[in-house]
């Protein structure tokens, strides 16, 4: 562990007690789950995995600045995040071949200047995490924020209805689409900044996308399948978490989580439609 | 006199450098049936998206405060893999406007929707079953003036006689003021009061015996009507 690293874990352990800050983490990184499922369920059902891939990699750039200014990686990482959806949002919103381009541009320029800038020792937690224990207020703007996720999410239910059934036709009816998909795409980014501690910049949205793509599998109804994919996503973090911990004896439990996820998914497609 | 619903003045859509429509003005009185023609890429479905301001036009559209819309689009991209049912479409809609509980079940029953239907998954539908969800979806919030842009360009020939037979059941029953968008000349002829058509930017508009005269037709389209003889028979 290197100096900067080293401090920074001494400043965290003096700042709560060792087991509280733990179960802060345990128990924001559950809400992280739930809110995951939630917003990866409309995600999949909007067919914009590819935009919420790269939204995730916008964090990269912010986290590198913030690892490398020594300060808290969190803002550097919301600041791009919150920055780069706009910029997807915008994109979004123009029609052609070029947008896909555009995107995967982002997602390029944002993986290289991330790399980049991230000192080297801290590369790994960016990318993939690092489960550590968490503040007392850090655990409770997570949670705010999870909360906000959902009481989006079920307060624009019926305009998410309609904007997935027909744009078009929810714009007749009176839905504000383009305030409705940008009201989405923070959401998103803001479940993703939730996640990034612990699953990192490249795992975050994995987490988001794939129990969804597994519930979807799992059921047809949209209930359900908002239901269960908060489900998928929870026993994922939950037992990717214990595995990470006990037989792997490691505080990177992202990768582990990602891969119970893809587990869930391949056996979600043995069952007969 | 019938009062007026809409007034069109100068109404003009240019996508880019291409101009789709120009200086279009004309007004729409409650219990018209307004028929659109006129060949591809003449603005007929440019024209309803512009009336709801759906996209950027140039000129005025001015609805009266009495006017409810209700719009049946031509096709929806809807994903088929989409888990939702027509009951949950419809409802969502319904709690969006704010309507009241029995008005979902009014057009259920006004079209004949039965609980099985409504429990269907949208992409489990047929063409003329999926037209009959946008059907009721438009219905919903009682409109009094309903936009039709083609409602059965993909459906077979029966299907389409009876999609017709309920906009023409729907406009003597409920008095509903249609502004129709039609391929098909001879629906046009039987159903439409007056006929705006839509040509290269040149614009005509009249009652349908005024207006479809085969040279007219054949001026429009640049090719001699296909029916329009063929229905002046009966």
């Amino acid at each position: 562990m290197n100096e900067a690293r080293a401090a920074r874990s001494r400043k965290e352990e003096g700042s709560s007690s060792v087991d509280a800050g733990h179960s802060y983490a345990v128990l924001l990184a559950a809400f992280f789950a739930i809110a995951a499922g939630l917003v990866g369920s409309v995600a999949l059902m909007k067919r914009m995995v590819l935009a919420s891939d790269v939204i995730s990699h916008l964090a990269l750039p912010g986290l590198g600045i913030a690892f490398l200014l020594k300060s808290n990686p969190l803002v550097g990482g919301g600041a791009t995040l919150f920055l780069g959806t706009l910029l997807v949002w915008q994109l979004q919103r123009k029609t052609g071949l070029a947008t896909d381009a555009s995107i995967g541009v982002v997602f390029a320029a944002c993986l290289g200047i991330g790399a980049l800038v991230t000192p080297r020792e801290d590369l790994l937690e960016a990318l993939f995490g690092n489960f550590q224990k968490l503040s007392l207020a850090g655990f409770l703007l997570g949670t705010a924020a999870v909360i906000l996720v959902v009481a989006f999410l079920v307060g624009m239910k019926d305009r998410v209805i309609l904007d997935l059934f027909s744009p078009e036709l929810a714009a007749a009816t009176g839905v504000n689409v383009a305030r409705l998909d940008l009201g989405f795409l923070l959401v998103f980014s803001l479940t993703v900044l939730v996640g990034l501690r612990f699953m990192g910049a490249l795992l975050s949205s994995a987490l988001i996308i794939i129990p969804a793509a597994t519930a979807r599998q799992l059921t047809g109804r949209m209930a359900q399948f908002v239901v269960v994919a908060s489900a998928v996503s929870l026993v994922s973090v939950a037992v990717g978490f214990l595995i990470s911990m006990l037989i792997f004896k490691t505080s990177t439990v992202g990768p582990t989580i990602v891969i119970v996820s893809v587990l869930l998914f391949a056996i979600s497609l043995l069952k007969k439609k | 006199m019938a009062d007026r619903l809409l007034s069109v003045r100068n109404l003009g859509v240019a996508f880019e450098n291409r101009v789709v429509l120009r200086q279009l003005s004309f007004d729409l009185y409650s219990g018209d049936c307004l028929a659109i023609i006129g060949p591809n890429g003449a603005g007929k479905t440019v024209l309803l998206k512009a009336l709801q301001h759906l996209i950027p036009y140039e000129g005025e559209i001015q609805w009266s405060q009495e006017a409810r819309l209700g719009y049946v689009p031509q096709s929806v991209a809807a994903d088929r893999q989409l888990p939702l049912r027509t009951r949950e479409l419809l409802a969502a809609k319904a709690r969006f406007l704010d309507l009241a509980d029995q008005e979902m079940g009014d057009v259920s029953s006004e079209l004949n929707l039965s609980p099985e239907f409504l429990n269907a998954g949208i992409g489990t539908l047929s063409g003329g079953q999926f037209q009959k969800v946008l059907i009721a979806f438009a219905l919903l919030g009682r409109p009094n003036v309903l936009l039709f842009d083609e409602p059965t360009a993909s459906l077979d020939e029966l299907t389409e006689e009876r999609i017709y037979e309920l906009v023409h059941q729907l406009q003597s029953q409920r008095g509903i003021t249609l502004i129709l968008v039609s391929h098909d000349l001879s629906v046009v002829y039987r159903y439409a009061s007056r006929v705006l058509c839509l040509s290269k930017g040149e614009v005509c508009m009249g009652p349908p015996k005024e207006i479809m005269t085969p040279e007219m037709l054949e001026q429009l389209y640049g090719a001699p009507p296909k029916y329009y003889r063929h229905i002046q028979e009966h």
